[in-house]
């Protein structure tokens, strides 16, 4: 691992259960999380995230492999002895203690003088602007309350790395919006390193420094939020990270990076190949539904893509065109809704759809 | 419009119900309302008085007896309060291992042994024992007392476990209390009113149980319900009534101070 990594994850399973019911939670990950970053650990329900955090915090311990946090393996250290905090999915807050007693409950462990707890208690109190609650007891206080009094009680001991177990699924849409903000707010005033875990693409994408993309125990991608967004890595990224449309084709030809596919449901389009990507053969293409134009099918430019317009459904910002191509699949385009401006198509019109230069990627396919 | 199924509505609920709380409370009420009889009967009314209680708290022998019950309740209460807190801890802070299942019923199965099963073998073994070292003491009723009163204890201590977030473990862990300390802190003040219920159960339980103690007992260690019915036995009057009432009342604080006390904790 490198100086600048807060934890470096090197080639860790864990395996539940015995026998024929085994699972591999954790499936050799190997993964380095830098110092003062925003990471997310994003996938779907049960592909092992929660089973990844709770091997960094210390709960479980790993099959195989080995975690190292600031250039020591921990792989073996109790929780209570790794300076990491974790904000519970639940919250977890102890329940037979006050908000103040909650937060002052990590440095109380670490018999840290009664007047330095005090004083640090105030200031995190401060921090997530709950000082007018601090003697209620925790039951007493409303579910975004107690998210932040999570927070303040993890931050409180000054970790070194902080994990965030969905922290945020139990709020509404909106206190949920405010409190990635302050999320944000507070990483960047304490420069200490999250570990966010969610199922949510939104929210990773808005708030990562760097997201990693898992499924079924592994990661598949590791990127900023546009190197994942724009070039996924393969078809379960793209798929997962924000909706887009896959197009079976042949490639012709790759010439300065651009390979230059031939449709299956007719239509060709220049999609920006891989690093190192060189051949032809069949390929798939990954198209955001934004990345594309509908235009009438009449006087539409040679190669777009033509279909009939099945549905459109508005969306307050935009317009979403599902349009049924000749093999009968669903393209979707994404347009946005200008001003008293009605929408431009109709159910069952014949249509077209032309693609944004540069905007379509070709899938590297996995083996 | 069908009305959705309400058993209050059924025909003769509502007269069985009235039977079953009648035959329930109606032989109490009269045992308390006759404790304050002035007579010397249980079955003439003759005034109110309450020579009775006056005569049960100058009777030594019933002291004595109520004493040595009290003595026994809080001892077995104690360490089986103790012994089921470490049972129930031991079967659901573990990782699940064999024989847990077998565990359990070995917790339990002495609420289903016929209590008179248990004090035959109770009174083999401690007749060997008595034989062997030549003790005598309250011991053998306590040792007896303690292993009735165990699941008892138990149920409600595993139930507040059960109902507990193991995360709030894992938190206390993960801001740095070892485990000693997040037991302490953590783990025992929410247990805590488990604890009690399991407690106050064990000692009315103790208090109240006749069938062992009457087999267990040496000579001379009456406690109150075994000495009330070897008085039984003999003349009745008033005074047994009193001992009742008394008996009653103490339970009903007994129960009422758990109920505050929980009530305040949660
Ligand atoms: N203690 C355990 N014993 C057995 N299997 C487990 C255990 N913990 C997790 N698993 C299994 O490991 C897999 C990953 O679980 P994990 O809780 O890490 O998923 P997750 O990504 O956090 O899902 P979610 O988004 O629903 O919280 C699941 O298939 C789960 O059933
Ligand atoms: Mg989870």
């Amino acid at each position: 691992m490198s100086a600048a990594d807060a934890i470096a994850v090197a080639g860790v399973t864990k395996v539940f259960g015995s026998g024929n019911g085994q699972v591999a939670a954790v499936d050799d990950i190997t993964v380095s999380i830098r110092k003062n970053e925003f990471f997310t650990l994003l996938g779907p329900s049960g592909c092992g995230k929660t089973t990844l955090l709770r091997l960094i915090a210390g709960f479980e311990f790993p099959t195989s492999g080995a975690i190292w946090l600031d250039g020591a393996d921990v792989s073996d250290t109790p929780p209570f002895r790794r300076p990491i905090n974790t904000v519970f999915q639940n919250y977890a807050l102890f329940p037979h203690m006050t908000v103040e007693e909650n937060i002052g409950f990590g440095l109380k462990m670490l018999n840290r003088p009664k007047a330095e707890i005090a004083e640090r208690v105030a200031a995190m109190l401060k921090l997530v602007r709950m000082e007018a609650l601090a003697g209620r007891r925790t039951n007493q206080i409303s579910g975004g309350q107690q998210q932040r009094v999570a927070l303040a009680r993890a931050l409180a001991p000054a970790p070194k790395v902080l994990l965030l177990d969905e922290p945020l699924s139990a709020l509404d849409y909106k206190l949920r919006k405010e409190m990635q903000i302050e999320l944000k707010r507070l990483q960047a005033e304490t420069g200490i390193t999250f570990i966010f875990v969610t199922h949510d693409q939104e929210e990773a994408l808005t708030m990562s420094d760097r997201i990693a993309v898992m499924a079924a125990g592994r990661i598949l991608q590791v990127g900023s939020p546009r190197e994942v967004y724009d070039a996924p890595a393969d078809r379960f990224v793209a798929g997962f990270i924000g909706e887009s449309n896959l197009l079976p084709g042949t490639v012709e030809r790759v010439s300065g990076g651009l390979a230059s596919v031939t449709l299956s449901v007719g239509g060709r389009i220049e999609a920006v190949a891989p690093d190192g990507f060189s051949g032809g053969g069949p390929a798939t293409v990954v198209l955001r539904p934004e990345h594309a134009r509908l235009m009438p099918a009449a006087g539409a430019p040679e190669g777009a893509i033509a279909g009939t317009l099945a549905t459109a459904v508005y969306f307050g910002t935009d317009t979403h065109y599902h349009v049924r191509l000749a093999d009968g699949s669903d393209f979707t385009v994404r347009e946005q809704n200008r001003p008293s401006v009605e929408a431009r198509f109709h159910a069952g019109d014949a249509v077209a759809a032309v693609v944004e230069p540069r905007a379509a990627r070709l899938l590297r396919e996995r083996p | 419009m069908a009305r959705p199924f309400d058993v209050r509505r059924q025909r003769g609920f509502t007269v069985v119900a009235a039977f079953c709380f009648a035959l329930l409370y109606l032989p109490i009420v009269v045992l308390v309302t006759y404790a304050f009889n002035a007579g010397e009967s249980i079955a003439n009314w003759e005034g109110v008085s309450l020579r009775w209680f006056v005569a049960a708290a100058g009777n030594a022998q019933v002291i004595d007896a109520s004493i040595r019950s009290l003595q026994i309740a809080t001892a077995a209460a104690l360490i089986a309060t103790t012994a089921a807190t470490l049972a129930a801890l031991a079967t659901t802070r573990t990782a699940p291992y064999r024989g847990q299942a077998a565990t359990f019923a070995a917790l339990n199965l002495p609420l289903m042994v016929p209590e008179i099963v248990t004090a035959v073998a109770l009174l083999i073994v401690f007749a060997r024992i008595k034989m062997a070292t030549g003790y005598t003491g309250l011991g053998y009723l306590i040792a007896a007392h303690t292993a009735f009163c165990i699941p008892f204890a138990y149920l409600p201590i595993r139930a507040r476990l059960d109902g507990m977030d193991l995360n709030l473990e894992r938190a206390a862990a993960d801001l740095y209390a070892t485990p000693v300390r997040a037991f302490r802190h953590v783990t025992l003040p929410l247990l805590w009113p488990g604890i009690l219920a399991g407690f106050m159960l064990a000692f009315v339980i103790s208090l109240d149980d006749v069938v062992i103690t009457e087999f267990v007992k040496s000579g001379g260690q009456e406690t109150l319900p075994t000495y009330m019915l070897g008085q039984l036995r003999r003349v009745i009057t008033p005074e047994m009534n009193a001992i009742s009432t008394a008996f009653l009342a103490l339970s009903i604080v007994v129960v009422t101070v758990f109920f505050l006390v929980s009530r305040k904790r949660d």
